[in-house]
């Protein structure tokens, strides 16, 4: 018997630690634990249907890559019946995709999967180079990002596709809940937990993007494990950092997580399932009403902040920032009522009454209309130059690429839409590629 | 015990990946022949190893993101022939003749 027994066959010498139980477990056995998870994952929360069309968000890293091999693996091991393409997205930035994109491409052919890429050029009108060229190399992440979430709805919608799955992994879930438990945004909190993100169908275009429904099967594994089952597997994935982001880790909300699981692995899975349960207490939160009520702003705003990782962590400093932030709230902080004052300010700003039990099927077909908000951070609509889900009069997208075509630099995510709304032609003439819809949200 | 070489080395592998080859000049795999002892006279274990990377080795400047606080910075992994390094005594590991280290980055992005 070798030293470290696996405890799952006792024969095998045992390579992995699990970080989620801390038990020892041979190459073979962790396979197929880690596949059997993602299954549970999978069923446990009805994330697919026999027939359904998926596309996979690739971007030939290790989440990616990982999520494409499992889910062909599953799909024929236990007979889903769903058929699996790959979309990557092409930021445009010269030399930074182009080993990724041949990664992606390998893989296609490895799984025998479709794969369609598209570039920001194609979808905006503006390469991430020619971003960078305006806006300088600071704050770009914002651009890459707030793109790159509506990038895959777009292509998904392209290619007929109502179902887009992305890599996002627990520790990516860990760190969301960490960011907003910080800015204690609790609805918001509520939405980057949920394994699913289901838009509503607030667009009578069966096509629109905005029917997209984004889900994470990957969302109770650990990156470790990710990383190791790429590793034991074999499997061809590309790594490399954001080349305009080369201090991007430093001071992040993701070195605490890597901080925290060294001192207790288990934290990782332990914040996301408190974040889970804190979304529950959320008024209105998609854990209570499957997400059709209270999605007022879609996911992918703060998903995916920047581009170091198809997964969007979030840039380095944020956790400096918070504390700048936090320390102007210290009084607030100091009467121990910080909670209890931000539940209030919920239930009283909006009309959604009772948390609901932690029933997903909800009201699910319920239009944005039925649960109009009175606070702007909350009213539903869509973005009246795209037609992209958003919390504001103009998405977030579209506000960068009115500035961005404004020609003014460095331009925050802040800016008020009450420009957008002033340039309202203008961004008409610049959003022509874009598939533009009227539709009000409320 | 380890074999040592003839000058006190014992010859290991050490390989990068994940993206921490970009730090070590886009290696993936060194065959490398590290003292056998360490500065005390000991055993060189993982500790030693992963001073010696940074101080002999790496030519980037940017130690931290590949050390921190003395210690492989979380979000590196280490498998030590395969198995993971917690499962070996962690940098206490005193490193025998044709062990495979590998150093894995989760921390960079596709
Ligand atoms: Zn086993
Ligand atoms: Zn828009």
């Amino acid at each position: 018997m070798p030293p470290n027994p696996c405890a799952s066959c006792k024969t095998n010498r045992a390579l992995i630690l699990r970080p989620k139980d801390h038990s020892k477990l041979c190459k073979g056995c962790f396979i197929d634990v880690f596949e059997a998870e993602i299954h549970h994952t999978i069923t446990a929360n009805k994330l697919f249907y026999r027939g359904e069309k998926i596309a996979i968000g690739a971007s030939g890293g290790k989440d990616s890559t990982v999520l494409a091999s499992v889910l062909k693996t599953l799909n024929e091991r236990y007979d889903y019946g769903v058929e699996l393409i790959l979309l990557s997205i092409d930021e445009g930035i010269k030399g930074y995709r182009d080993d990724s994109l041949e990664t992606v491409k390998r893989n296609a052919q490895q799984y025998n999967m479709p794969l369609t890429i598209l570039g920001y050029d194609e979808l905006y009108g503006w390469t991430m180079d020619q971003v960078v060229e305006q806006v300088g190399k600071k704050g770009n992440c914002t651009y890459c990002g707030v793109f790159r979430r509506q990038a895959l709805d777009r292509g998904a919608a392209r290619l007929g596709v109502k179902h887009v799955v992305t890599g996002h992994n627990a520790d990516d879930v860990a760190e969301t809940v960490l960011m907003n438990l910080l800015r204690a945004d609790l609805p918001r909190l509520s939405r980057t937990t949920s394994i699913v993100t289901s838009t509503p169908s607030a667009s009578l275009d069966p096509n629109s993007h905005t029917n997209i429904k984004r889900s994470k099967p990957l969302k109770y594994a650990y990156e470790k494990e990710i990383v190791l089952y790429a590793h034991h597997k074999n499997l061809d994935y590309f790594s490399t950092e954001c080349i305009y982001s080369p201090e991007a880790f430093r001071g992040s909300a993701r070195a605490l997580i890597k901080n925290l699981e060294r001192i207790r692995p288990s934290a990782i899975l332990d914040v996301v399932r408190s974040g889970e349960d804190m979304a529950k207490l959320v008024p209105g939160s998609d854990e209570g009403c499957g997400g059709a009520c209270g999605n007022a702003v879609p996911a992918g705003e703060e998903e995916e902040g920047g581009c170091g990782s198809a997964n969007g962590r979030t840039a380095g400093g944020d956790m400096a920032n918070m504390e700048q932030h936090l320390a102007q709230n210290e009084a607030a902080a100091e009467n121990g009522l910080e909670v209890e004052i931000t539940s209030r300010h919920i239930n009283d700003t909006h009309d959604s009454s009772v948390p609901l039990p932690a029933g997903k099927k909800g009201k699910k077909n319920k239009g944005p209309s039925s649960t109009q908000r009175k606070t702007t951070k909350q009213v539903m609509g869509q973005c009246k130059r795209c037609g992209y889900l958003s919390s504001q009069d103009i998405c977030k997208a579209c506000v960068l690429l009115e500035g961005l075509n404004k020609n003014r630099p460095k331009n925050k995510i802040e800016v008020g839409y009450e420009d957008g709304q002033e340039t309202e032609k203008e961004l008409n003439s610049v959003t022509n590629g874009l598939n533009k819809l009227h539709v009000e949200g409320g | 015990m380890s074999k040592t070489n003839d000058d006190g080395t014992i010859p290991i592998t050490v390989e990068f990946s994940g993206g921490l080859e970009m730090l070590f000049s886009n290696e993936r795999k060194l065959s490398l022949a590290i003292p056998a002892k360490d500065e005390t006279g000991n055993g060189s274990n993982i500790a030693y190893l992963v001073r010696h990377l940074c101080d002999k080795v790496m030519k980037d400047p940017r130690k931290e993101l590949f050390v921190l606080d003395g210690t492989v910075r979380p979000g590196i992994l280490v498998l030590i022939n395969e198995a993971d390094w917690e499962l070996e005594g962690e940098d206490k590991y005193e490193i025998q003749e044709g062990d495979n280290i590998l150093f894995v980055s989760t921390l960079h992005g596709g």
